[in-house]
């Protein structure tokens, strides 16, 4: 049992409008942290800009909110620089998606071990209502009165092509399961990414309206875990299963022996990992829960591991020693 | 080892080796100098090479050129014009003869002036010498062909053997230098060691060099004698800019306790800082080739956040994306060292060649009042001094530290004295110690210096949080407070300036009641020096005061330029330092000279330019 407390990660009063998804994923993150165990001072919150990216000031942990897009960047240079910190890195969809895309799908290639947080509510909200990244084609918003003529990106598919080895998706207001995949982001062994659905109650109310209810997620969302048989419905009734390269919806009742596809999160090949994280309704589920979680070698253990191999090899460990390896001459 | 029939003992001489990109110009020429230093002579080095890396054979802008200046006493510049010139092919000869005194010697390659050469070249007529108008000694030597002699039998194809013909070039120097051939030697085989075959077949040809000067005495009417005089006693090595930029944050990292990181992208002619400490992992260096620019000063920003002696490494372009994550440094009161090794611009410009036109950007080019120092480094040796003292300074006062130095000393050469890391100042980190947690935050500072104390994470009892928000100074909460913001942008700014009172004050050279005080900074102090020497030497009143550390700027600055009847800031841009040595030193009439050519002064026309000011 861990000897923490929520609490004990608590700072602050956060500021965030009344009904904002912030308040409800705080709440797990903290939760999470407790379940950890890991002491505060080990911990590193490290945001960039946004609604969201102000979380680090509501942690009683160590915090750095940063500029706008660089959080990963900047988380990445904090763990490779010291690993025994666990670092957290939060952004939204405009900070890590858009002006830190950049910085995003490069320490998920490196797979830096950061849990990054990934706050999706597909709207610019500090800047007051502007479409993101993640916004949907024709998406009406104040920069596009008219609708978006441009396709969004979605996440898991970014993080995929970037090589990544976890994915979770969890809706903010979903505690427990929000909780479930934050211990699993954090227990992994290199980039995580655990995109959060998020509503903006001011500019974006009801983007994730058919999974923002416990109700609606009986119905319209399948929560996945490794070695589990995928089934949902409000009574269990539906299973997925292979149909040729892709993915259906059957029912339980009439599905045939071994047909429905059982949940392995620690697949190597992302194929069907791609498949149920792009899942979407009417005619899919929504996928929740743990992805994607494939062990691989992390980059901070990897330099390290490298600075020892060559410390072991090289006879020079300190800077009168490094000047002896120069050809040098003497003038007596 | 040559008894020459006729060897002229000198001071000083200039050597310029030039050929295609690919004829290995540099590499001879970096063989030259650093024998040259190993007998005790004095090197300055100046490798001024193009952009491309192999343009097509033969042609005008494919020529590598590499000058040293090597002297029996100090030396402070590579010299303005060569008093020999090694051509290579007739592209070289072109593009390269502007650089001879009238009394040089050229060694051409006659095997590379056939019609075609000529042409590729772009002569007119077959005879380029007239063409040229060249008056001095052209030396013609059947370099290539005898390097195909001397391997004939060597079992290698004809191409591997011509690339050897820069070995016969450099034998040849040595002869008219009377260089030491084992010097040579010695250095192939250890470049070679992985292709001893190769480093033999380079010795063979060198040798043949040598005793083709010996032998033929290769037209030249004389040898070279360069003896040593005045050099301090103890080990040395060649040292260029870049290697010294990264020895000295290894250094300052070993004095401070601190691991060393470098967060960099690559970019001319700042990527060898990267380079040089990728290697050095034994060190316990480490080093992030990142994304771009912004993420190699944005990981640094975090591992500064984390407990590093972080450092990032650029050029100007670098500087212009990674100003938002400077400002964060600068706001959160981090340690950072950003290394900005100056090139050609705006923009892409001339990135090969050298400038001192980032300072305004250095000083300024951030949003808000955004202090920070700037050092900028003399020489390639002083790059070490310099980066130790950037690193020392960001350590124990909690900012970022900006290091300028320029294509001209990162690539330039020049023998180095070991330091005892021993004799170097300590560096200071100022941490939190456990007494302190009571109402500790994270702006509480040392009432002296106004530096900030700094608990890492990972310190159990300090957990706090720092951001690009503006801060309370007693809470270190966000605080939008008018009076607070004002409070810290003045203690911010304190905190810069009070860093002078660890600096020694400006100095000034020369004369005490010189008519006129030569003012620069960074990587021309060798040209303006060298200029005052020379207008000493002809009996004017001349003194020079050179900037290392431009912010803060020294004390008794003002007061120093206020001293003398004319002051003249000398500079590489349209008159930077200038312009903020107006603002900085109000009421002083401050003349300029400006060159923005890419190229090093000429301290000829430094002299003409000084010796007007005087005069008029």
């Amino acid at each position: 049992m861990s000897e923490y407390k929520a609490q004990d990660y608590k700072f602050g009063q956060p500021r965030w409008c009344p009904g904002c998804g912030d308040h409800a994923f705080l709440g797990a993150l903290h939760k999470a942290m407790s379940e950890l165990g890991v002491a505060p001072h080990d911990i590193a919150v490290i945001s960039g800009i946004g609604c969201s990216s102000r979380l680090p000031y509501y942690m009683n942990t160590y915090g750095f909110h940063t500029i706008h897009g660089r959080a990963a960047a900047i988380a990445t240079g904090a763990k490779v620089a010291n690993p025994n910190l666990t670092v957290w890195q939060v952004s939204g969809d405009g900070d890590g998606l858009a002006i830190g895309g950049n910085h995003f799908i490069h320490a998920v290639r490196r797979n830096i071990d950061l849990n990054m947080i990934l706050l999706n509510n597909r709207i610019y909200g500090l800047t007051k209502g502007q479409y993101s990244p993640t916004s949907k084609r024709g998406f009406v918003s104040k920069s596009s009165p008219y609708g978006t003529v441009e396709e969004p990106f979605r996440p898991a598919e970014l993080c995929f092509g970037a090589r990544g080895n976890f994915f979770a998706r969890c809706v903010a207001t979903d505690m427990s399961a929000a909780v479930e995949c934050l211990k699993a982001a954090a227990r992994h062994k290199g980039a995580s990414v655990t995109e959060v659905l998020q509503n903006c109650v001011i500019f974006n109310n009801g983007t994730h309206e058919s999974v923002y209810t416990k109700e609606g997620r009986a119905k319209n969302a399948i929560y996945l875990e490794h070695g589990k048989p995928m089934i949902f419905g409000e009574n269990n009734e539906y299973g997925l299963a292979q149909e040729g390269f892709g993915l259906k919806v059957v029912k339980v009742s009439e599905a045939g022996e071994n047909e429905i596809l059982v949940h392995d999160a620690h697949c190597t090949d992302p194929t069907l990992h791609l498949k149920l994280a792009l899942m979407e309704g009417p005619d899919f589920p929504v996928a929740l829960g743990v992805i994607r979680d494939v062990e691989a070698p992390t980059y901070n253990d990897s330099v390290h591991e490298q600075i020892e191999e060559i410390k072991a090899k090289k006879p020079y460990h300190t800077f009168a020693e490094l000047l002896e390896t120069n050809e040098t001459w003497e003038i007596k | 080892m040559a008894e020459s029939k006729n060897s002229k003992n000198t001071d000083q001489v200039i050597v310029r080796f030039s050929g295609d990109s690919g004829d290995g110009m540099q590499l001879v020429g970096n063989i030259f100098s650093t024998i040259s230093a190993t007998v005790g002579n004095d090197i300055c080095t100046f490798p001024d090479y193009p952009a491309d890396i192999r343009a097509p054979q033969g042609v005008l802008t494919g020529v590598s050129g590499f000058q040293v200046h090597v002297g029996a006493d100090k030396v402070f510049t590579p010299g303005d014009k060569c008093d020999v010139l090694i051509a290579m092919n007739p592209a070289a000869l072109k593009t390269q003869y502007k650089y001879c005194k009238p009394t040089a010697a050229i060694i051409i390659d006659s095997d590379s002036f056939t019609a075609k050469d000529l042409e590729k070249a772009q002569f007119t007529t077959d005879d380029p010498i007239a063409e040229l108008g060249i008056t001095c000694d052209v030396i013609p030597c059947p370099i290539t062909s005898m390097c195909q002699e001397t391997l004939k039998d060597s079992g290698m194809d004809n191409k591997s053997i011509v690339r050897c013909k820069n070995m016969l070039a450099l034998g040849l120097v040595c002869w008219l230098f009377d260089r030491d051939l084992s010097l040579a030697e010695g250095m192939l085989r250890a470049k070679f060691a992985k292709k001893p075959e190769i480093a033999e077949a380079n010795i063979k040809v060198l040798r043949a060099g040598y005793d083709m000067g010996h032998n033929t005495h290769a037209s030249a009417s004389h040898t070279y004698t360069i003896e040593s005089k005045n050099k301090a006693k103890g080990k040395y090595m060649d040292i260029n800019g870049n290697k010294a930029t990264a020895y000295g944050l290894m250094a300052a990292a070993e004095k401070a306790g601190m691991r060393l990181f470098l967060g960099s992208y690559p970019i001319t002619p700042a990527t060898d800082v990267l380079h040089e400490l990728a290697k050095h992992k034994s060190m316990g260096v480490v080093t992030m080739q990142a994304e771009d620019e912004i993420a190699g000063c944005a990981s640094a920003v975090g591992a500064a956040y984390a407990g590093a002696l972080a450092c990032t490494s650029t050029s100007g372009p670098g500087i212009c994306l990674k100003s938002e994550a400077i400002n964060l440094a600068m706001i959160t009161e981090l340690p950072l060292v950003i290394i900005d090794v100056q090139r050609g611009g705006p923009s892409t410009g001339l990135p090969t060649k050298s400038e001192q036109t980032d300072l305004l950007q250095v000083l300024y080019g951030r949003n808000g009042e955004s202090p920070i120092p700037v050092i900028a480094a003399t020489s390639p040796t002083d790059c070490f001094d310099s980066a130790f003292l950037a690193a020392k300074i960001a350590v124990e006062h909690m900012t970022p530290v900006f290091l300028l130095t320029d294509a001209f000393i990162a690539n330039g050469s020049a023998a180095w004295k070991l330091p005892d890391i021993n004799e170097y100042p300590a560096i200071v980190p100022p941490y939190v110690t456990p007494e302190m947690s009571e109402g500790w935050s994270p702006y509480k500072r040392n009432p002296e210096t106004l530096v900030r104390y700094w608990a890492v994470p990972g310190t159990p009892g300090f957990m706090h949080r720092i951001g690009g928000l503006e801060k309370s100074s007693a809470t270190g909460a966000i605080s939008n407070d008018p009076e607070n913001h004002q409070l810290m942008v003045e203690q911010r700014a304190q905190k810069i300036e009070r860093i002078a009172d660890t600096l020694p004050p400006l100095k000034v050279e020369g004369d005490e009641d010189a008519d006129l005080l030569i003012v620069g900074f960074g990587g021309t102090y060798g040209h303006l020096h060298e200029a005052m020497l020379q207008m000493r030497a002809e009996g004017k009143k001349v003194a020079q005061a050179h900037l290392n550390v431009i912010n803060p700027l020294p004390r008794g600055t003002r007061e120093t330029l206020a001293r003398y009847k004319k002051v003249v800031v000398a500079e590489q841009n349209m008159g930077q330092l200038a312009g903020y040595l107006r603002m900085k030193t109000n009421g002083i009439e401050i003349l300029q000279y400006n060159e923005v050519k890419g190229q090093p002064f000429n301290v000829a026309s430094l002299v003409e330019a000084f010796t007007k000011i005087i005069e008029e």
